[in-house]
């Protein structure tokens, strides 16, 4: 062979040790929204559609959209409230349309720095194979009861939101009739009423923070509508049962989050849900030493989604938790692309730029620019605060590349800014000045 | 039909004497009060195996630490229970620590502690590259461990089952009344099981099985036992090299300490502080009690980062209020020749327990039981294989022969569908999400079960034949779920 190196490697074996190594793919971790994202676009970027190989670790294609059976996805990117195994059906079929292979009940277990993927599967046994490129759409997982250290008993009854949301979609059965959800994730706000329309009783939504974490209109359309109140600067401070969940106390918190003894008071109830945050889900990107952001808990990539392992993407909710589906699509898209590219031997940037968070934005995501892009930029962003009448600025160096009139930002809604990459000549702040 | 003995209580004591009794020519029945093995104090402790160096010499504790220490590595290697023997610090920060640490050398010394050795200067942080600058010096025992404490307690339990014993669980024992021909009658209440020994190992609850009937000699009254609460707060595996050894710090006025330690699974354990509670079964955790462990690990280990912790937890250990403060492994008031107290077995209880068996088992054939050598006694259970721990050729054999164990239900600690049926198919096998747990870790990583407790829960209900509403988190009230969705 000359010139260009094979398009797939196969990975020698140690002696002894037989393992298959016939799939030899763009690797894409991960079959929910990001990946099937992806996975199309490098597909329509002109990789194979059999040089592609799609790994889901559940049974089924779509990820948690499906059991997301509420309406409101794809207003962006559509113009149409679709359920969430709607929208995940339309890529669905476009993955299919187009011929990508993918595996289901696949389980990646390491990711190496030069894209060794070893995975294993019911029908595939225990496979390793050299990747030309990895799409990591791994998504995230929830926050839980310990890592927030709630207080009290370990009864049957505290569930996240995301697997009362499971049993209750997807096994058609309920995990209680009186709740109190601790946290104001968006997946709360959706349960409280699910639950509700499923004859249970929620008592109420308790937010530690003096802003609700979830989108404004899920709190019009899934508490206000059901007359849930919504108890800002509140937590549950403990849990009483011994076998079930009876009770939890919640109190009102100070300025510090600390809980005032004060205010504490009794709910009865046999369920606690908890949408106290979400983590994206990153081991397989720590297993190939891939640098990842402290504040985002996500890779740290440049504007081609590309990580710090050259060859490797990251997209979706693995790299930042989104609000929207819809863009956890067009970030997945840009993170297909840039996969297709990298197979078809573009250059790796040899300058980056760092961009960085200023006053009130927590995080800012490209955390690099590769110097000498072309095109549009999106830079995606948290505030660390609710700001009212502010602006969003966006520099380089002394240079001001964009500033934007905002009415009101808030920490539980991503705001997003774009810039050209031609005048990106140096670091870059993004900030929301109060005006 | 009359049990030759009736062990109440399969936590570690009940446990490790039924694996015991289990090499004689006897009929066995453990009566348990939880839904499962280990469902007390041995479910929720330091997991240590100390040394044998905080007793008195001349104590039970002195005498049966040392040897228990040892056999519980002995009985983990032999049935593959996680364990690993990563020796223990007891650390000083000033002189009086210092004296202290000595005092411990000395005990230790008495009691048979294999070489102890007090470590200062430059080697502590070398050995211990993480502990406190403020550390002046530290007495080292290289054979102190750790160990899972509820696969030990599953592990020897299985043994005991597969050689004959019977084990029922959620029997909470209401008394013990005599028979016509001298055996005694064990009951809950509504039914009731004969034997003509009583091994009472009831852990928190041992002195109620009889009001008033735990006396030592050289007691004034009665033993009660005392429930005192640990809480504890275990950190992330990605923790896990924070600490090499297990790290003590010496008690104080404030009380005993906290300690830093690996556990046998990778992960950091911090605790415990102590509590008397009201109820044995209050195994809640607290705002203050977790603050003082934060405080007391930050003692000994200044960097350590509290907030990768996964959960937080509470143990009930037995403590004995008595004279002697030593365990009481003692005969009856009431029924003197028939039933045997092993109550108060605090830490360190654990690391006891295969020499406690074995001095219960001793004092039952001083009471007339036939201790008659069973020829067909097999050490040994169904093996357990744990697909993390495979190599790539072994992963590949397993899913060739069996397509459930390429099916990882727990995505943090990679337990696969097969090891989650052998877990419930097992002798003693799990019936609840706990059980599961417990056996093969799946729901004790970092997201704690929030993506496979519903997956478990369905692969219980299909392994059992049962319904999903039937299956439960620990036992009868605990269910996960409630009725259909409409």
């Amino acid at each position: 062979m000359q010139g260009k190196e094979p398009f797939f490697r196969r990975v020698p074996s140690p002696a002894n040790i037989k393992i298959i190594t016939s799939m030899d793919k763009l690797v894409i971790i991960g079959g929910g929204p990001a990946g099937l994202a992806a996975a199309v676009a490098a597909c329509d970027a002109g990789v194979a559609a059999n040089d592609i190989l799609v790994l889901e670790r559940d049974d089924s294609l779509g990820g948690i959209l499906n059991q997301c059976i509420h309406a409101g996805f794809g207003l962006h990117l559509f113009g149409e409230e679709l359920s969430g195994p709607e929208y995940a059906g339309r890529f669905i079929r476009q993955l299919r349309e187009r011929g990508i292979p993918y595996v289901t009940d696949a389980m990646v277990l390491s990711l190496t720095p030069d894209r060794i993927v070893s995975y294993v599967s019911p029908k595939d046994g225990f496979v390793r194979l050299q990747a030309s490129a990895v799409v990591l759409a791994t998504g995230c997982r929830e926050r839980t009861r310990g890592q927030i250290g709630i207080p009290g008993t370990r009864p049957a009854g505290v569930f996240t939101a995301g697997s009362a949301q499971r049993f209750v979609n997807i096994e058609n059965r309920m995990p209680g009739s009186r709740v109190v959800i601790l946290g104001s994730g968006d997946i709360g706000l959706i349960m409280a009423r699910r639950l509700t329309l499923e004859g249970a009783k929620v008592e109420c939504v308790a937010e530690v923070m003096n802003y609700c974490g979830g989108l404004a209109r899920n709190v019009a359309q899934c508490l206000n509508d059901f007359d849930i109140p919504l108890y800002l600067s509140h937590t549950v401070t403990d849990i009483v049962g011994k076998k079930r969940v009876e009770g939890v106390k919640i109190a009102e918190v100070d300025e510090n989050r600390n809980p005032i003894k004060s205010t504490e008071y009794y709910v009865p109830c046999d369920t606690l849900l908890l949408s106290v945050g979400l983590i994206p889900e990153n081991e397989i990107a720590k297993s190939a030493g891939i640098t990842l952001d402290r504040v985002t808990s996500g890779a740290v990539v440049d504007q081609n989604n590309q990580t710090s392992v050259p060859g490797v993407f990251a997209c979706g909710n693995a790299l930042q938790v989104h609000d929207l589906v819809d863009n956890v699509t067009l970030e997945a898209q840009n993170a297909g692309k840039s996969a297709a590219a990298y197979v078809s031997g573009s250059p790796a940037p040899s300058v980056c730029y760092k961009t960085a968070p200023a006053d009130n934005v927590r995080y800012v995501v490209p955390q690099k620019i590769a110097a000498g892009g072309s095109g549009d930029i999106k830079l995606s962003f948290r505030v660390t605060g609710t700001v009212r009448g502010c602006e969003t600025v966006v520099k380089c160096g002394g240079t001001e590349l964009k500033r934007i009139k905002k009415r009101v930002v808030t920490p539980g809604e991503m705001e997003s800014v774009t810039i050209k990459a031609s005048d990106v000549k140096g670091d870059v702040t993004v900030a929301v000045e109060k005006k | 039909m009359t049990y030759d003995v009736i062990i109440i209580g399969a936590g570690i004591t009940g446990a490790m004497t039924a694996y015991k009794l289990a090499r004689c020519k006897l009929r066995t029945l453990v009566l348990e009060k939880g839904s499962d093995i280990a469902s007390g104090a041995t479910r929720a402790n330091s997991a240590i195996v100390h040394a044998g160096y905080d007793a008195v010499p001349g104590t039970l504790k002195g005498k049966l630490g040392v040897d228990g220490s040892r056999q519980v590595g002995e009985i983990a290697r032999r049935l593959n229970v996680p364990y690993k023997n990563c020796g223990s610090f007891v650390c000083a920060f000033d002189e009086k620590d210092e004296e202290h640490i000595k005092m411990l050398y000395d005990r230790g010394v008495a009691n048979g502690v294999p070489d102890m050795r007090i470590i200062r200067g430059e080697k502590l942080f070398e050995m211990e590259p993480n502990l406190s600058r403020a550390c002046t010096a530290a007495l080292y025992a290289p054979s102190a461990g750790i160990v899972c404490p509820w696969t030990l307690a599953t592990a020897v339990s299985e043994v005991a089952s597969l050689n004959g014993a019977d084990f029922v669980f959620n029997f909470a024992v209401s008394g013990v009344s005599e028979n016509a021909d001298g055996s005694l009658t064990v009951t809950d209440g509504k039914t009731g099981y004969s034997a003509r020994y009583v091994v009472n190992a009831a852990g928190v609850g041992a002195d109620k099985i009889v009001e008033g009937d735990i006396w030592p000699e050289g007691e004034d009254k009665p033993v009660r036992i005392n429930p005192r609460r640990g809480e504890y707060v275990l950190l992330d595996s990605e923790m896990g090299g924070i600490a090499r050894h297990t790290l003590f710090v010496c008690p104080s006025e404030k009380g005993k300490g906290i300690l830093v330690s690996p556990t046998a699974h990778g992960n950091i354990i911090v605790g415990p502080n102590a509590n008397e509670v009201s109820d044995p079964d209050d195994t809640s955790v607290t705002p203050e009690g977790i603050a003082e462990i934060s405080a007391g690990a930050r003692k000994i280990m200044p960097d350590i980062n509290l907030r990768t912790a996964i959960t937080q937890f509470a143990g009930v250990r037995p403590t004995p209020v008595c004279r002697s403060k030593d365990y009481c492994i003692v005969r009856s008031k009431k029924f003197p020749s028939r039933l045997l107290h092993a109550a108060g077995i605090e830490s360190p209880g654990l690391a006891s327990s295969p020499a406690v068996a074995d001095y219960v088992v001793g004092i039952l054939g001083e009471m007339g039981l036939e201790l008659i050598p069973d020829p067909d006694f097999r050490d040994e259970r169904p093996p357990v294989r744990r697909f993390k721990e495979m190599s790539d050729e072994e992963k590949r054999l397993a899913i060739a022969s069996d397509p459930a164990w390429g099916r990882i239900i727990c995505r943090c600690e990679t337990i696969t569908e097969g090891e989650i049926i052998d877990a419930i198919r097992r002798p003693l096998g799990a019936r609840d999400l706990d059980g599961v747990k417990r056996r093969v870790r799946a729901g004790m990583g970092r997201c704690q079960g929030g993506f496979c407790s519903p997956r478990v829960t369905a692969i219980l209900a299909r392994e059992l034949g049962a319904d999903m509403y039937d299956i439960t988190k620990k036992g009868p009230g605990s269910e996960i779920l409630m009725r259909p969705s409409k």
